[in-house]
């Protein structure tokens, strides 16, 4: 195994652990279609950081926390249902981000890396920040799991019982926020919010507690990234997409071998 | 100043220039249960999101004892199938002191349903375990938001003879919520009849006449209200039988 795959099979592997118990906040609260438009404002975040020069990660960060602002704000004036709403940021934020990349010329932006991932350009920094941000997400996930999970069983139960319910839904968005950030150059942001759903959802049918299938969906996810990895060498195929397929096939696997 | 548990005054609470709530005033005290009836969209719910302080109020004001320990079932609501959740772990999310959990459970009859996943319960089970998890605070106020919602006719009466038994027990104060007067009746100690403002208050029996009441849920309202009351197909006689009601034949019968 080269240096360039290990660093590549260890960025993916933190990935991945720290997609499994946010995934199956992901699924529990419906949260996909959400997920899917903050990973379609990193490509605005993108261009708006190369416009200020800013370290992509960071202004991806910064982009999908705006949108989760400017999400909650709009939906409290309650003018159209959020599905409608979150389209309307999705692509809006998509488009944009198109727009302001056109101004740059094609040497300097890569627009197929964004979207779909580039592993060849992984550098050993990105790696250190995957790894470290993945951490992050980790920690904060389990020091706040009884709280968020209490409010995602029922919001205002857990309201009346003290739980500060405005304060961890931001931090979910958050999270999210940071975790496309991180995946871009795994996985690009079209195909972000897989790596969430589907190893959370091919856990479902092995977990009798919510801890069990974060757990699940941590060890599935990180079966799809060295598969995809794996298979991808040989295949000669782009390492996101593939990670992204074999997911695919381990949750259809998952629907057969189900053991209840 | 009284010793109630919670008491509300003038209390307006309004969404997108609707007023829900119009200046109620509202005491609570330790040991009586109150219930609040009213139709669909009398803000029910509303107001106990209020005492609770989900909402804010537009105006007026809710006073809460020092002391004041709510337990909250809210109404009965579904739990995602994605979230595998046995009982056990729902009441965790209260407390993690399982002698307290078991207890709770057993006041509430439902122990034995500890293992089993919350998305597979029945009605009447279900309720017992919100019951069981708002008894897990020690309150010395439930707020119970339709607790027999989804329970059958025969454990309605028993749901509500157990709350009035926790009353006893704990000497709490209980609001309760229901659409339906008649349920709440023999168990409650005063009730008050909502449809955005308070239409009358008192005694069940006295509100049972009063012609607010009955202008509220007379015969015409209760048309509105089909999901809610059971029209009888049937009636009983004197030996308590039931006799089914002539319009309930099929139409080609012939029962002379």
């Amino acid at each position: 195994m080269n240096h360039w795959l290990l660093d590549a099979w260890i960025a993916g592997m933190a990935l991945a652990m720290a997609c499994g118990p946010l995934g199956a906040f992901v699924v529990w609260r419906r949260m996909a279609y959400f997920g899917d438009t903050l990973a379609h404002s990193a490509l605005l975040g993108i261009s708006l950081g190369l416009l200020l020069d800013i370290h992509p990660a960071l202004a991806i960060t910064v982009a999908g926390l705006a949108l989760a602002i400017a999400l909650v704000g709009l939906q409290h004036r309650q003018t159209v249902a959020t599905d409608t709403l979150l389209g309307i940021l999705a692509h809006t934020s998509l488009a944009a981000g198109l727009v302001i990349l056109s101004f740059f010329d094609n040497q300097r932006v890569d627009l197929m890396a964004y979207l779909f991932g580039d592993l060849l350009a992984l550098g050993r920094a990105d790696v250190y920040l995957i790894a470290g941000g993945a951490g992050v997400v980790l920690v904060t996930v389990a020091s706040l799991w009884r709280p968020l999970l209490a409010m995602t069983v029922h919001e205002d139960l857990a309201r009346a019982e003290g739980v500060p319910t405005t304060g961890l839904k931001l931090a979910l968005m958050a999270l999210i926020a940071l975790v496309v950030a991180l995946a871009m150059k795994m996985v690009g942001i079209l195909l972000i919010t897989a790596l969430l759903v589907i190893p959370a959802a091919t856990a479902r049918g092995f977990s009798r507690s919510p801890e069990q299938m974060a757990l699940l969906a941590s060890v599935t996810g990180c079966l799809a990234v060295s598969g995809g990895l794996a298979a991808s060498l040989p295949l000669d195929t782009p390492a996101g997409p593939t990670i992204v397929t074999t997911a695919g096939l381990l949750y259809l696997l998952s629907l057969v071998k189900r053991p209840r | 100043m009284n010793n109630a548990l919670v008491s509300a005054h003038e209390l307006v609470y309004a969404q997108q220039g609707r007023a829900l709530i119009q200046r109620i005033h509202l005491d609570i005290h330790a040991g009586e249960i109150v219930s609040l009836i009213g139709p669909n969209g009398a803000g029910k719910t509303t107001l106990i999101k209020l005492l609770l302080g989900l909402l804010s109020p537009a105006e007026g004001r809710i006073d809460r004892r020092a002391d004041l320990r709510v337990g909250y079932m809210p109404q009965r609501f579904h739990v995602d199938p994605n979230l595998p959740l046995q009982v056990s772990r729902f009441m965790q999310l209260t407390s993690r002191d399982s002698a307290a959990i078991d207890h709770a459970l057993r006041r509430t009859g439902a122990l034995p349903l500890m293992s089993h996943p919350l998305q597979g319960l029945s009605g009447g089970e279900f309720q017992r375990v919100l019951l069981a998890r708002a008894l897990l605070r020690k309150p010395n106020l439930l707020v119970l938001d339709e607790p027999a919602q989804g329970v059958d006719i025969k454990g309605q009466a028993a749901f509500y003879r157990l709350i009035a038994e926790l009353r006893d027990e704990l000497h709490c104060g209980v609001l309760l919520v229901s659409h339906d007067l008649h349920l709440v009746m023999a168990s409650s100690d005063r009730v008050i009849c909502l449809n955005q403002h308070i239409c009358c208050e008192g005694t069940p029996d006295a509100v049972s006449t009063n012609p607010a009441y009955l202008e509220l849920f007379g015969e015409p309202a209760l048309e509105g209200l089909g999901v809610y009351t059971h029209h009888h197909d049937h009636h009983h006689n004197l030996h308590g039988d039931t006799v089914p009601d002539a319009h309930s034949h099929h139409a080609g019968c012939n029962h002379s």
